[in-house]
């Protein structure tokens, strides 16, 4: 213990106490507090990174539960859709085919209409025709008539004959 | 590396001593005393001398010592200004006019006082009296010692140690005005800020109050580290084997606590609740002795002698390639000496972390104590 105390400088302690004084305050000022606050200022900042990350997560988990969901929402329309088309498609298909059918019987009425009345404006013309033929048979045979009775008869019979023939 | 050094040091002082030692003989003959300030070491007693020596603080800053071959002890460093408060009022001069003596046998004379330096402490001798009488047990009988402001050795080590830091963690601070994380030599020091902040403050004083202390227990942390391991250095600090240093570290902790003890910490320390009326003011002096003497005297008597302790095992352990030369031969007693200094080395580079952890540890503790506020009962 004596030895102790005789160890024990005061002049050392003093200059320790300035010095130590003196160098609290230095680095308080100039180094812990700078370092400190900035450590923590980057330890919250860390941390609200985090835990926006973790929202971001989140939001990522959700938007991709809403995306499945609205996959499966699109494709039960489709479907739906699909089938509705399908429906229609064969109720349109089977209006046609009776629409196709109506107008196709029209058509051939018509077309035999038109046929028949053909045949009657043919038929009419042809005996417009043959009463023009026999017209001018009879003025042949009027203008012969002053030459040769026989040879008259023959043509009108040959005149005949042809028009038989058509 | 350090380890390295000093023990090449060493070895470099022990082999010029040996090489030398037929020169010295005649003259140490001659002087009678030996010359314990950077002289041979050749005996038991010359080791214990110079272990005893370096242990305290000293007036120059010697590197090594060297004799010439006319037998001259050449000393290589420098000398510190020496500053003194004496009767006459401030005397300063600087330590190489005391020319390395450590006997008390060359006197400066200044102001008309008398000063010399026996056994690393500087002496005002009474007016009148030509020398430095002694007594049988070597003591000065007509002198006395002035308040010692000198810059030591030691106080050149504190100096350069708050250099350190400030150099270093002032550098640290800037950078984190331009970036997040530190480069360079600033991603070694944060971690250990880090370190100190959430392994010993934060855990011992407490979430809420932490953040006032931690200029007190970065500062003290770093310092007792820095100094503890500049002590294992070449350079041959002792400062924080300095009772007067630890004494005033322990002091500040010691008024640290004391001043900003809760309410419930003077409560339970002057008038303990739950106890006997008989019992309160036994134990308010108890506590009281506890909280002013005896904290910090465990605290500067641990750093003290776990630091003084070290450097006197390894000083001695580096001495056994002198002492046991001759049991051993050279050789052994030298690879002796050079394994085991270096394992306790090794240990010393634990031990300097380890009491700066635990100064800081038990500062904060105490700390933690005095600011705790209990929940009422």
């Amino acid at each position: 213990m004596e030895t102790l105390l005789n160890d024990f400088s005061p002049g050392l302690f003093v200059m320790q106490i300035v010095i130590l004084i003196i160098l609290l305050f230095l680095m308080k000022k100039f180094a812990w507090k700078p370092i400190l606050n900035s450590l923590e200022e980057r330890e919250t900042g860390i941390e609200e990174a985090l835990a926006a990350a973790e929202n971001a997560r989140k939001e990522m988990q959700n938007l991709q539960a809403d995306n499945e969901r609205l996959i499966k929402e699109a494709r039960a329309e489709r479907e739906e859709i699909m089938k509705e088309a399908r429906s229609i498609s064969d109720v349109l298909i089977a209006t046609a085919k009776e629409d196709a059918k109506e107008v196709t019987s029209g058509l051939i009425e018509k077309a035999q209409l038109v046929i028949n009345q053909e045949k009657q404006a043919a038929l009419a013309e042809i005996k417009k025709s043959v009463a023009e033929l026999s017209i001018g048979i009879a003025e042949t045979v009027i203008k012969k008539e002053l030459s040769n009775k026989k040879e008259q008869l023959a043509l009108v019979e040959e005149l005949l004959n042809d028009v038989t023939l058509n | 590396m350090k380890v390295a050094q000093k023990t090449i040091k060493f070895l470099t002082i022990a082999v010029i001593a040996i090489i030398t030692s037929t020169t010295f003989a005649s003259e140490a003959g001659e002087k009678g005393q030996p010359q314990s300030d950077g002289g041979q070491v050749n005996t038991q007693a010359e080791v214990k001398a110079y272990i005893k020596h370096h242990l305290k603080d000293s007036h120059d800053f010697t590197l090594f010592s060297y004799s010439t071959d006319a037998g001259e002890r050449k000393h290589f460093g420098f000398p510190l200004p020496v500053i003194l408060w004496s009767s006459e009022g401030l005397v300063a001069f600087m330590s190489s006019e005391f020319h390395h003596n450590d006997d008390g046998h060359v006197l400066v004379e200044k102001k008309g006082l008398k000063f010399a330096k026996i056994h690393s402490k500087i002496y005002e001798i009474e007016k009148g009296a030509v020398a430095v009488s002694f007594d049988k047990s070597e003591h000065a009988t007509n002198a006395q010692k002035p308040l010692d402001l000198s810059i030591t050795k030691s106080v050149v080590g504190i100096l350069f140690a708050g250099f350190l830091m400030l150099f270093g963690f002032s550098r640290l601070a800037r950078q984190y005005k331009s970036r997040e994380v530190p480069r360079g030599f600033g991603r070694v020091l944060e971690p250990l800020v880090i370190y100190v902040r959430d392994e010993i403050a934060r855990p011992n004083i407490g979430e809420k109050k932490y953040k006032k202390f931690m200029g007190f227990l970065l500062t003290v942390f770093f310092f007792i580290w820095i100094l503890n391991l500049l002590g294992l250095t070449p350079l041959g600090f002792n400062v924080t084997g300095q009772i007067a240093v630890t004494v005033c570290l322990a002091l500040f902790t010691m008024v640290i606590y004391m001043t900003n003890g809760s309410k419930d910490f003077w409560a339970h320390t002057l008038w303990m609740p739950g106890v006997p009326y008989i019992l309160r003011p036994v134990l308010a002096v108890i506590e009281l002795a506890g909280f002013v003497l005896i904290k910090p005297f465990s605290l500067l008597v641990r750093l003290f002698a776990n630091i003084t302790a070290g450097h006197f095992v390894v000083m001695s352990l580096i001495a056994l390639m002198v002492t046991m030369k001759e049991a051993f031969g050279p050789v052994a007693s030298t690879g002796m000496s050079l394994v085991l200094a270096l394992f306790i080395m090794v240990i010393e580079i634990l031990v300097a972390f380890l009491q700066a952890f635990i100064f800081t540890m038990l500062s904060s503790l105490f700390i933690g104590m005095a600011v705790e506020e209990h929940e009422h009962h």
